[in-house]
């Protein structure tokens, strides 16, 4: 696979396993409790019934939450003992996370070489910040 | 540092970065209006662009290429959607084959470009890319995880929080 940043240029990178489903992921971080439970679930503490309890709404509304997140790879449960906790799975945040970095550091090189160019064009009474 | 800001909405899949220049509007304009200047920022170091058609017309299209260290010669090209100068622009594209057929397999994206005065003689320059579908996010996010889980969990509320991040 390969990644398409600067134009069209390939920073080709090989995968090994399928990505998460993109969509899913930024869609189940685009809700405010969803990204609550995703921060507690990185401690890996609390069942299903443990993480109802923060939110003011009903356990079966939260339940949905959790079943949306789980769908977007973003948590999973797991047994620990006889107990089931959830857990966030931390590399399919880090994946989301990695692109929106590789976006914002091409735009801030480009427009670093704005200012360049529009240091070297500057005509009379301009001043630029370089 | 000229970046004044940066957002990300995971929903919407965008990312807005605003920069403010100590330029008129005309000039900041000029920077994707002139070819010359456009092919001058648009790549990095590596890769510089060059623009080989270039008209700013709702329904026109731009089109470039990079030459890259060993010679290569990857093409792209901008369809434009709308433009209302020197104030906004619309642009959607991809990559293209050698003869500027646009690439159907590869990922398109859409850029908004707005230009606003904030003081005489310093503009500001909003620009929104809409991350291109999902194929394209796939391929992007397609990086191994090297990273420890120390640092990941450092990492974590940035994309937690809908963040602005003033700098």
């Amino acid at each position: 696979m390969l990644i398409q940043l600067y134009g069209c240029i390939s920073m080709g990178v090989s995968v090994p396993i399928a990505p998460p489903d993109v969509d899913r992921v930024f869609a189940a971080l685009a809700d405010h409790t969803r990204r609550d439970i995703v921060r507690r679930a990185i401690s890996a503490e609390e069942g299903v019934l443990e993480l109802a309890g923060h939110y003011p709404m009903s356990f079966a509304a939260v339940q949905k939450h959790i079943a949306v997140l789980e769908r977007a790879g973003l948590i999973t449960k797991q047994r620990v003992g006889r107990r089931k906790v959830v857990r966030t799975n931390l590399e399919t945040l880090i994946l989301a996370r990695r692109l929106l970095d590789q976006y914002e550091e091409l735009w801030r090189a480009r427009i670093d070489r704005m200012n360049q160019v529009l240091a070297e064009t500057a005509g009379a009474g301009d001043t630029v910040e370089t | 540092m000229t970046v004044t800001a940066v957002r990300t909405d995971p929903q919407r899949l965008t990312l807005t970065i605003e920069a403010e220049f100590a330029a008129s509007v005309e000039r900041v304009w000029q920077l994707w209006a002139d070819p010359r200047q456009l092919e001058r920022w648009w790549g990095p170091p590596t890769y510089p662009a060059t623009v080989t058609k270039h008209d700013l017309w709702p329904g026109s299209r731009i089109e470039y290429h990079m030459t890259g260290p060993t010679g290569d010669q990857p093409h792209g090209y901008w369809d434009v959607l709308a433009v209302e100068p020197p104030h906004r622009l619309l642009l959607r594209g991809g990559c293209a084959s050698d003869d500027g057929t646009p690439d159907t397999d590869m990922p398109i994206s859409t850029l908004r470009v707005g230009i606003a005065e904030v003081a005489p003689g310093r503009t500001r320059m909003t620009i929104e890319t809409l991350f291109p579908n999902t194929a394209a996010l796939e391929h992007a996010l397609a990086m191994g995880t090297d990273q420890g889980q120390s640092q990941a969990v450092s990492q974590i509320d940035a994309i937690l929080a809908e963040e602005t991040i003033q700098r």
